[in-house]
């Protein structure tokens, strides 16, 4: 039952085996955040250009929730737009609170994390990651609303 | 593993455990493996009977009404103040303050007496252990006054090193406020010892009760604390009741914390005049029906025993601690059982607190995972948070094998 939904297969794998956790020493937005209830940590780095995400990786500490939400977030957002990766972080917010049922379409395997919304504590895991990119990508959105592409 | 439940002398947990109406509940299709009563205890049919009672037949406010109803509910609170401070050995029934619990308290305790009496250079002596509830309020009372915070250490073991008592314990510290009871280590300080040692520099002792009260037999005039706090809900009694003991003296010079009705005397365009101890600190409605439910958990508890309460805990306690390590869990705490109480705190493979307070979930257990409120204790072992299992009174062996046996399924899980 809820177990099986919210430690699906694909939250155990992208826990143990987390996509993009690297470093990018000269990434040129970087953010960290914790989550002080349980410690969890993430620190995001991103190489944009013209408003596009170009790579995205992650390193931290944490339960399975927060570092699998974190490394299929990296999968997800990669070659999007900031404009699309907003909506995109909306939308995962959304599923997260339980106010959008999911399309796998847009979704991909970050519909893993739905089984969450039963554990309101831990939806906090869940968005810390999409939390730190937000913030990583704040300036340069506003770059790129400036920019004369 | 199972085993048979061996009884304690005079604790029936069988009988215990019946008179918990939760604890017959079901999650999920399991049964119920309370074990979080350091967060709040689970509450005995006599103390839910206690409350509905006060409403259904006495419900007034205290201390106004010309009419029966209001002096029975006066004698019902001012009965429950009488048996809460007979509980704890004071003799004079005014020295028991009724709030919301030690949060409270000890929030009145440092802007009443902390805000009036500390002044620059003074010192705050804390340890490493306290709860977050047991340091923030000195932070503000240190803030506003100048006086400083100084923190006695935790050994490897999980005890405070008192070895820097002598260091940190000077002229200069005018208040030293220490748990009587780890709520994530689950330590038992000597209180008594360092009640002398502060009384040695002429410093006032605060004892945080919340996890000292509901498990052990205490007698204040034996520890010789200046401050006791007292939370109900963690000893069997309604959320929002317990309160503090303080010695007279001190709550006659310190200050109210809370002004409203009832807490004065008169009433003047540019000041007051404070009611006579305890209404001086009791301003506005009380927790009246709480307080008369706590005295039916105080009953409750005095008809166990309070020895026999500590014995089966320091069995269960004792019990879990060597199935944990059998299991290969780290431990963090002592693990002599003569030095602690029920709450256990570890860290299960590499298996992270919330993954596994999760999967534990799922088999009816329920445990605590987090940092507890001890964000210190969480640094000096060096881990973002741990799972708490805490045991009381009706507890049995029998939920510390369940819960050894859903770490084996945490491990497949994560493993």
């Amino acid at each position: 039952m809820a177990l099986d939904e919210i430690y699906k297969e694909v939250i155990l794998d992208h826990y143990k085996n987390p996509r993009n956790k690297r470093e990018i020493p000269d990434a040129e937005l970087t953010c960290s955040k914790n989550n002080p209830l349980c410690g969890d940590e993430i620190t995001v780095y991103v190489q944009a250009d013209g408003g596009k995400v170009l790579d995205v990786s992650f390193v931290g500490q944490g339960c399975s929730i927060s570092q699998s939400s974190a490394s299929m977030m990296t999968e997800s957002v990669s070659g999007k737009t900031v404009e699309e990766v907003g909506e995109l972080s909306t939308s995962v917010r959304g599923m997260l609170s339980g106010e959008i049922e999911p399309d796998e379409d847009e979704f991909g395997e970050l519909v893993a994390l739905k089984g969450v919304v039963k554990y309101p504590i831990r939806v906090k895991c869940a968005v810390l990651a999409w939390d730190v990119l937000q913030e990583a990508l704040a300036g340069e959105g506003a770059a790129a609303g400036t920019s004369p592409h | 593993m199972a085993v048979t439940e061996r009884r304690t002398a005079g604790l029936d947990v069988e009988r215990v455990r019946a008179d918990f109406p939760i604890l017959s509940r079901t999650v999920g299709d399991r049964p119920l493996v309370y074990l979080d009563s350091a967060a709040t205890s689970q509450k005995p049919r006599r103390v839910l009977d206690a409350e509905r009672d006060f409403y259904e037949r006495h419900n007034a406010n205290v201390h106004r009404g010309i009419y029966m109803l209001s002096e029975e509910a006066t004698e019902l609170y001012e009965g429950a103040r009488a048996k809460i401070a007979g509980f704890i050995g004071a003799t004079d029934a005014n020295t028991v303050i009724f709030n919301r619990g030690t949060t409270e308290s000890i929030n009145a305790i440092a802007h009443g007496w902390g805000r009036k009496f500390l002044k620059e250079g003074d010192e705050i002596l804390l340890t490493d252990m306290e709860h977050h509830s047991n340091i923030v309020p000195w932070q503000l009372a240190a803030k506003a006054t100048g006086a400083t915070l100084r923190y006695i250490s935790i050994t490897d073991e999980g005890l405070l090193d008192l070895s820097e008592l002598g260091s940190l314990l000077t002229e200069k510290t005018k208040v030293f406020a220490v748990t009587g009871g780890s709520n994530s280590l689950g330590t038992f300080p000597p209180v008594r010892q360092l009640a002398d040692a502060a009384h040695a520099v002429g410093a006032l002792l605060v004892v945080d009760g919340a996890q000292l009260v509901p498990h052990l037999p205490v007698d204040v005039a034996e520890l010789d604390c200046d401050f006791l706090t007292i939370s109900g809900h963690k000893m069997l009694g309604p959320t929002a009741s317990g309160g503090f003991y303080a010695k007279r003296e001190l709550l006659e010079e310190m200050d109210p914390f809370i002004g409203g009705g009832h807490m004065i005397h008169e009433v003047f365009r540019e000041y007051s005049t404070w009611n006579e101890v305890p209404g001086k600190f009791e301003g506005g409605t009380m927790n009246i029906a709480q307080e008369v439910g706590l005295a039916a958990a105080v009953d409750y508890l005095e008809g166990l025993g309070m020895d026999e309460v500590r014995a089966h805990e320091e069995e269960v306690a004792g019990y879990a601690l060597e199935r944990l390590l059998g299991a290969g869990a780290r431990i963090f705490g002592p693990t002599d059982t003569s030095v602690r109480g029920g709450a256990v705190s570890f860290w299960y493979k590499e298996v992270h607190p919330h993954d596994l307070a999760t999967i534990l979930n799922e088999e009816g257990i329920a445990v605590r995972a987090g940092h507890h409120c001890n964000q210190l204790v969480m640094r000096r072992f060096g881990v973002p948070a741990t799972t708490r299992a805490s045991f009381y009174v009706y507890n049995t062996k029998h939920e510390v094998d369940a819960l050894i046996e859903a770490l084996g399924k945490a491990e497949s899980v994560f493993g």
